[in-house]
């Protein structure tokens, strides 16, 4: 992307801005997440992690009382400070990406032994590999979940509701899985389906409500959340959804011919969730870029009046964009359901919903952006249990990392001014959009 | 154009810098990923998972850490991971699978069936599962389960009697059986206060027959717990008992405010001391109504680190010092003494089976 960085950098503001005069001119709030969808190279998105990765060393750092026990002693031995907060850090980063990438000790381990099978037949081998397949299992209900979000997004409509339809999904997903008796390979089907059906169900009625009363999406999909949240703590008091024997809200297992297969034998908890996330990202590229319902939904989006007056289906757009959306992010249950916890609580739903907005964001709205997005918060998450097993610190750091990369990619100026870089690095056809906020 | 190359070559500074210091570190942490024992072989980790609630929740999760906490010393450390969704359990608990811990303690029913697939793989690994038994109990796990009716009935007593307006209050976070556990017994001791001394003291926010109630739907938003408990004062009830974790700050801080604007409203903490946990609103708290997961905790840790434990179903009571009201604090001299005695029959009643404390929850 940031060969298109340089067009029309140093224009000045008044000649490019035809927002201000337009009368249709979208809302503020648009205005902004275009901007920081549109207006951010690569290179700003890197920048904003290492700013946030600094910010979160020192974090890590200065709430160790180890390394504050020696700089209440600075003046006697400021070398000594130093070195704890550096170790501190350092440490805990260590940490995460053992935890998340590669471990260096299960590599020496797997290489004591003679042959590669006495290696294999040990788990060492597996053991190696447990980092990454932690990061693609906690990444893969962030994939599915952040290309809802992205493709709603390009159609124009903020999806806030990935909290309801992951609800919809999981619910649909489990009664199948459980109540449902099926063959083999058929069952995980079947189950796969009713997720994206029943997340497709609640987006559907977001869409609809939008195009034919004019319902604000943002207003809707949040309320939904609440009512989905409540529907799903209820249907699992109720004799069909509890399992017997627990008074707590909780689902029977799901059968085994439900559960999504392993990928990597069974110590490793990557499954085939994974690979169908990877393939709906494809299939989302596919859709946008090389249909003609894709060309109709981002023309609805950079311009609902212009596509309206092409001859499109502006409601329809809108009606079938939150319907795919949805069923995505009902996938993101799938993943859960089928793909690791093959269970359903009345907490199952976890932030997937909120993180989903964050990673579609940090993708720039674009699938390949959204999976790597994901990846990188996946990476953060399977990284900050092994930084918390191992040295102690608190895990809510990496929520702050997540939370300050976001910043700092939802504040380019402060980056750009931090880093001297210049220019909206505005492209494509929104680009006078972008160009409105960023300058 | 010139601009951003340079900004090109200042980011891959920076990322070589960070490749730099990962190696680097890499090597250095690798003292401390090393399970090896650091200080001689006798070296005694207790790993603690928390559920979602985390480990500051001034509830089950915080009282566990407490009880890791005491058992500290003598060999023994502790350490605990934070669970920030139920598809977190089974990673933490394999990250201290990995680690060679002495004791895994999972925090929560929620758990429940992470420790019970970690425990059958692991079967000479030790565990402890806070407020949860198995029907079929398991050689290596400590099941510890609270029965809560019995204090929440001395409870439900203790507040019938102290209320002037003949109206107590009760709601939860989630309906959950180890909450509704709870409201269950404040109901029952209400209603044998009123059979006792022939009053009509009404429970709002709970009713044991219909199981049905008020609960503020989580255990973190307290500006819930706030609008609740308010709504229950301006309904007339002077002695509010939240069973909701954090959710029962909101409710002491409606307590507050009506006790400033001159109303006489009170409240019963629960499972800790609240004058211990939340000591800001001691002078509120006429009592707590407590589940002894410290100790029992604290218990585990210890009989897994000298040889003593043995796994199955434990069940705190108000016998064997499990469960039971917190000292009166502030209320000691206004708690009357004859109501102080009467507790003290009932709790002898209770423990001898002469009364009965009914609840669908299961203990």
């Amino acid at each position: 992307m940031t060969e298109q960085g340089g067009v029309g950098g140093s224009a000045p503001r008044a000649s490019t801005d035809p927002g201000g005069t337009e009368p249709g001119r979208p809302p503020f709030g648009k205005v902004i997440i275009q901007a920081i969808i549109q207006g951010n190279s690569v290179v700003v998105t890197v920048a904003a992690f290492a700013a946030a990765i600094v910010i979160g060393g020192l974090l890590i750092a200065f709430t160790d009382p180890v390394v504050l026990h020696a700089w209440s002693q600075f003046t006697a031995a400021p070398g000594n400070a130093f070195a704890q907060a550096w170790d501190s850090a350092a440490g805990a980063y260590a940490a995460m990406f053992e935890g998340a990438i590669i471990n260096p000790h299960t590599v020496a381990s797997a290489l004591q032994y003679n042959s590669i099978s006495a290696a294999f037949q040990t788990g060492s081998v597996s053991a190696i590999f447990d980092p990454l397949s932690e990061t693609a299992v906690n990444a893969t209900p962030l994939i599915f979940a952040g290309l809802s979000v992205a493709l709603a997004f390009r159609a124009g409509l903020f999806n806030i509701g990935g909290t309801s339809q992951f609800i919809g999904g999981a619910l649909l997903a489990t009664w199948l899985g459980f109540g449902v008796p099926l063959p083999l390979v058929l069952h995980a089907i079947v189950v796969l389906i009713g997720a994206f059906a029943g997340g497709a169900a609640i987006g559907w009625v977001v869409g609809a409500l939008k195009a034919w009363t004019g319902a604000h999406e943002v207003i809707v999909t949040i309320m939904l959340n609440y009512v989905m949240i409540y529907l799903l703590s209820w249907l699992l008091g109720t004799s069909a959804m509890q399992r017997p024997g627990r008074a707590d809200l909780i689902t029977p297992f799901i059968d085994g011919n439900a559960q999504l297969p392993h990928l990597a034998g069974p110590s490793l908890r990557i499954n085939a969730s994974f690979l169908i996330a990877l393939a709906a990202a494809a299939g989302v590229w596919w859709l946008l870029q090389r249909s003609t319902i894709g060309f109709e939904f981002r023309s609805v989006g950079a311009n609902p009046r212009a596509a309206r007056t092409a001859g499109m289906s502006v409601t329809g757009s809108w009606v079938l964009v939150m319907t795919i959306a949805g069923g995505l992010a009902g996938l993101a249950a799938s993943a859960v359901v089928q793909g690791t916890d093959h269970t359903l609580t009345f907490q199952s739903y976890g932030t997937y919903g909120i993180d989903a907005i964050t990673v579609a964001l940090l993708g720039r709205a674009r699938p390949l952006g959204t999976v790597l997005a994901a990846l990188l918060f996946g990476a953060l998450h399977a990284g900050g249990v092994a930084m918390q097993g191992l040295t102690q610190t608190p895990v809510d750091i990496v929520t702050v990392i997540q939370a300050l990369i976001v910043m700092f990619i939802a504040a380019p100026p402060l980056v750009r001014a931090m880093f001297r870089l210049r220019g909206a690095r505005a492209a494509g056809p929104e680009q006078a959009l972008a160009k409105g906020w960023n300058g | 154009m010139r601009q951003s190359v340079r900004a090109a070559a200042a980011i891959s500074v920076l990322a070589l810098l960070a490749a730099g210091c990962g190696t680097k570190s890499a090597a250095g942490g690798g003292g401390s990923s090393s399970p090896s024992p650091k200080s001689g072989a006798s070296a005694f980790t207790a790993c603690m998972v928390t559920d979602t609630g985390g480990i500051d929740d001034r509830s089950f999760n915080a009282s566990s850490w407490q009880g890791v906490q005491q058992a500290e010393g003598n060999g023994i450390t502790g350490k605990y991971l934070q669970s920030t969704s139920p598809s977190d359990y089974t990673p933490n608990i394999n990250q201290f699978l990995g680690q060679k811990c002495g004791i895994i303690v999972t925090v929560g029913f929620l758990m429940g069936d992470a420790t019970q697939t970690a425990a059958k793989g692991h079967p000479s690994q030790k565990f402890a599962i806070v407020d949860f038994t198995y029907p079929k109990p398991l050689k290596n796990v400590d099941a510890l389960l609270f029965n809560t009716v019995q204090d929440g009935f001395l409870g439900g007593y203790l507040a019938a009697g102290m209320s002037k307006t003949h109206k107590v209050a009760t709601f939860g976070g989630q309906k959950l059986p180890t909450v509704t556990i709870y409201m269950d017994g404040f109901w029952d001791g209400v209603q044998y206060y009123n059979a006792k001394h022939h009053t009509n003291v009404k429970v709002l926010g709970w009713n044991e027959k219909t199981q049905n109630g008020n609960f503020t739907g989580d255990f973190t938003n307290q500006s819930k717990g706030q609008q609740l408990t308010q709504t229950f004062i301006s309904e007339g009830a002077d002695i509010v008992f939240p069973v909701a974790g954090n959710v029962g700050l909101g409710a002491a801080k409606a307590v507050q405010q009506a006790d400033q604007s001159g109303q006489n409203v009170n409240m019963l903490w629960v499972d800790t001391d609240g004058c211990v946990s939340a000591p800001q609103y001691c002078k509120y708290f006429i009592s707590s109504v407590t589940k002894g997961i410290q100790t029992a905790v604290k218990t585990a840790v210890t009989a897994a680190h000298n040889g003593s434990f043995k796994g199955g179903n434990y069940v705190g009571t108000l016998t064997n010092g499990g469960v039971g009201l917190a000292p009166f604090h502030d209320f000691a001299s206004k708690v009357p003494a004859s109501l102080k005695a009467e507790l003290n029959q009932v709790k002898t009643g209770i423990e001898n089976g002469s009364i009965k404390t009914a609840t669908k929850s299961p203990v």
